[in-house]
């Protein structure tokens, strides 16, 4: 399929992205001259290249379409459950160095090792406990009390605990909308992801769930590596160390997230976060 | 100002055919509903008919004497025993073999086959052998099991030939079934880091239960009633002995022995009877055709109530 956006791009009249800056904060992965392609041609994410910070929250921002989505779902692999799909460039996870995308790499691996969580929240029609402990059953972990002690800590790290801890074996579908994203935040904390990813996690709730996730998101960004995609600016501001902004494809800038929203350097992130887009 | 009025007039005229349009529209849409309406209560009056008149003959003939006992040439000694014994043995075969079949040729179909020319060939295929007429699953039969692998006219040949005559029902209903799972419920599975089988042994085939099991069973339904595969591949009509029980008292307890053996089916006993002269056996057949009635009445209420409770889930 031919590009048409090609046309009216902005890089035409604006200054180019500009390149992260080298971090010295330890690092969970990096992202290097990534380019997505979809089935039919579109070149969705264009020579994006960036850190994931250990054990930090990250932030993806930008207008709806800018491939958010298609990033995170690269880091594991979600394209690959749709043929025709390709990956161009190196994600590699550290300290080992393992390329994400690589042709030797079984995509099922690298998502036993990073977590997802949708925009809708998608509990499984089975009871709280299951959802929780379906990510364990997939490892093939069957003991007991090894799934129990999972499940709680899970659930605890999810802040939904108190409310679950009763009706544990109730069907998850019985939670409002709130209570089930937590639970699928569980759900894939469980199984102890080292990335843990979140594509828009509040954008389908009111603001009461969504100030309890992004709460938990923070907590949860003390020990484990996040990576959120979110068209929120308040809570990419509230919540995360680093934040990428994206356009058309491209990352326009990335850095520390007080700077972004307070000093941006490229004009076109200067308009987004001021409200003015184009 | 000439081209104004023009303008309005055809402006006019326009509407004027718009709403002439509309309510033709609305007159076809009467006619046609009231036509609907009146085909059918027809056809609904001649089905009621049907069955009221086999129950009105039947009913009062059915008893424990009936269900009891053997065929016989004395009408009111004769019974449906080896006839219901072998429709239930013959429908527990063509179940056992088209359900599981059914199942993984459908979730293959949906899930695993690349779609090209092949699997669409296969689609069509599979979408054209449901409407092929049953005698000809007869015929297939007769010449490859039953003279071609020498299975003989037994309760397992029968029970092939009705699954191959069900088995597109089963494979549509899955496919069926397996497409209408949300894709996000999908994706939550593979997101966990289960590989392809694990989804679809346990997410995909027990959200896709309750439809398979519905077209499962509308396939059996139609089996049960099916009469000419079974006389194609030469199913008796007078059989005055049960199988051999599929348990047994010595080691190793259970047997298969009356997979080998000959049958009869309800069907197959009731166009049997009607066929013969005295009425007593015509009473014996409509007694028959309401027994039939009831199994497939209470196989189809057992899909509608398996139905009425995956719509409920699926609105959770
Ligand atoms: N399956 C697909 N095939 C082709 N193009 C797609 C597909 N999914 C998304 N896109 C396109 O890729 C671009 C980025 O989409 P997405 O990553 O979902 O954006 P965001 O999450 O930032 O809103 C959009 O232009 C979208 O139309
Ligand atoms: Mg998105």
């Amino acid at each position: 399929m031919p590009n048409t956006i090609a046309a009216d791009r902005p890089s035409d009249t604006l200054p180019p992205p500009l390149r992260p800056e080298p971090e010295s904060a330890p690092l969970r992965a990096t992202i290097e001259n990534f380019n997505f392609y979809y089935a039919d041609g579109f070149h969705a994410i264009r020579n994006v290249s960036m850190p994931i910070l250990d054990r930090q929250v990250t932030a993806l921002i930008g207008p709806s379409g800018c491939g958010k989505s298609t990033l995170l779902r690269a880091l594991n692999r979600m394209h690959d459950l749709y043929p025709g799909n390709r990956y161009e460039g190196r994600i590699t996870l550290l300290p080992e160095g393992t390329n994400l995308i690589g042709r030797e790499m079984d995509p099922v691996m690298v998502r036993l090792r990073i977590g997802m969580v949708f925009q809708k929240p998608n509990p499984f029609p089975k009871s709280i406990y299951e959802n929780v402990a379906a990510g364990l059953r997939v490892r093939g972990i069957s003991d007991r009390r090894v799934i129990d002690e999972a499940v709680e800590i899970a659930l605890r790290r999810a802040a939904i605990w108190d409310e679950t801890k009763d009706r544990l074996h109730k069907s998850a579908y019985e939670l409002s909308g709130g209570q089930q994203q937590r639970l699928c935040i569980a759900r894939a904390l469980a199984p102890n992801p080292e990335i843990l990813l979140l594509d828009e996690p509040t954008s389908a709730l009111d603001p009461i769930a969504t100030a309890k996730i992004e709460e938990l998101i923070d907590e949860i960004g003390k020990e484990t590596t996040v990576v959120i995609v979110t068209h929120n600016m308040q809570q990419a501001s509230r919540i995360s160390a680093r934040t990428a902004f994206m356009y058309l494809g491209e990352l326009i800038e990335f850095g520390e997230t007080s700077q972004i929203f307070t000093n941006p350097r490229h004009p076109r992130t200067e308009h987004y976060i001021t409200g003015r887009y184009g | 100002m000439a081209v104004m009025t023009e303008g309005n007039l055809s402006g006019a005229a326009a509407t004027a055919a718009a709403v002439g349009a509309i309510t033709r529209a609305k007159r076809i849409d009467i006619v046609v509903a009231a036509c609907g309406v009146v085909i059918m209560v027809m056809a609904m009056g001649l089905l009621l008919t049907l069955i009221g008149d086999l129950a009105i003959r039947g009913l009062g003939r059915i008893d424990y004497q009936f269900l009891t006992s053997f065929p016989s040439r004395r009408p009111e000694n004769a019974g449906i025993l080896s006839a219901w014994v072998g429709s239930i043995l013959v429908m527990l075969t063509t179940a056992v073999l088209a359900i599981p079949i059914g199942v993984l040729a459908g979730l293959y179909l949906e899930e695993y086959a690349r779609k090209n020319w092949i699997s669409n060939l296969i689609e069509i295929n599979v979408a054209n052998l449901a409407g092929v007429p049953s005698i000809i699953y007869g015929l297939l039969a007769l010449g490859l099991f039953v003279y071609g692998l020498n299975l003989g006219k037994t309760i397992l040949v029968a029970g092939m030939t009705l699954g191959l005559l069900i088995l597109p029902i089963v494979i549509v209903s899955t496919r069926e079934a397996i497409r209408s799972i949300p894709l996000i419920v999908k994706e939550a599975a593979y997101g966990l880091g289960a590989d392809k089988w694990q989804v679809m042994w346990h997410y995909i085939i027990p959200a896709a239960r309750p439809g398979i099991l519905t077209g499962a069973i509308v396939g059996l339904s139609r089996a049960i009633g099916e009469t000419a595969p079974i006389i194609t591949i030469g199913a008796l009509t007078f059989i005055a002995f049960l199988p051999p029980p599929p348990i047994t008292d010595s080691f190793p307890f259970i047997s298969f022995a009356w997979l080998h053996d000959q049958f009869t089916v309800l069907p197959i006993q009731m166009f049997n009877w009607v066929s013969r002269p005295q009425e007593g056996f015509h009473i014996n057949a409509a007694a028959t055709g309401v027994v039939l009635m009831v199994l497939t009445l209470a196989l189809n209420g057992m899909a509608i109530y398996i139905r009425y409770r995956l719509r409920r889930s699926v609105r959770n």
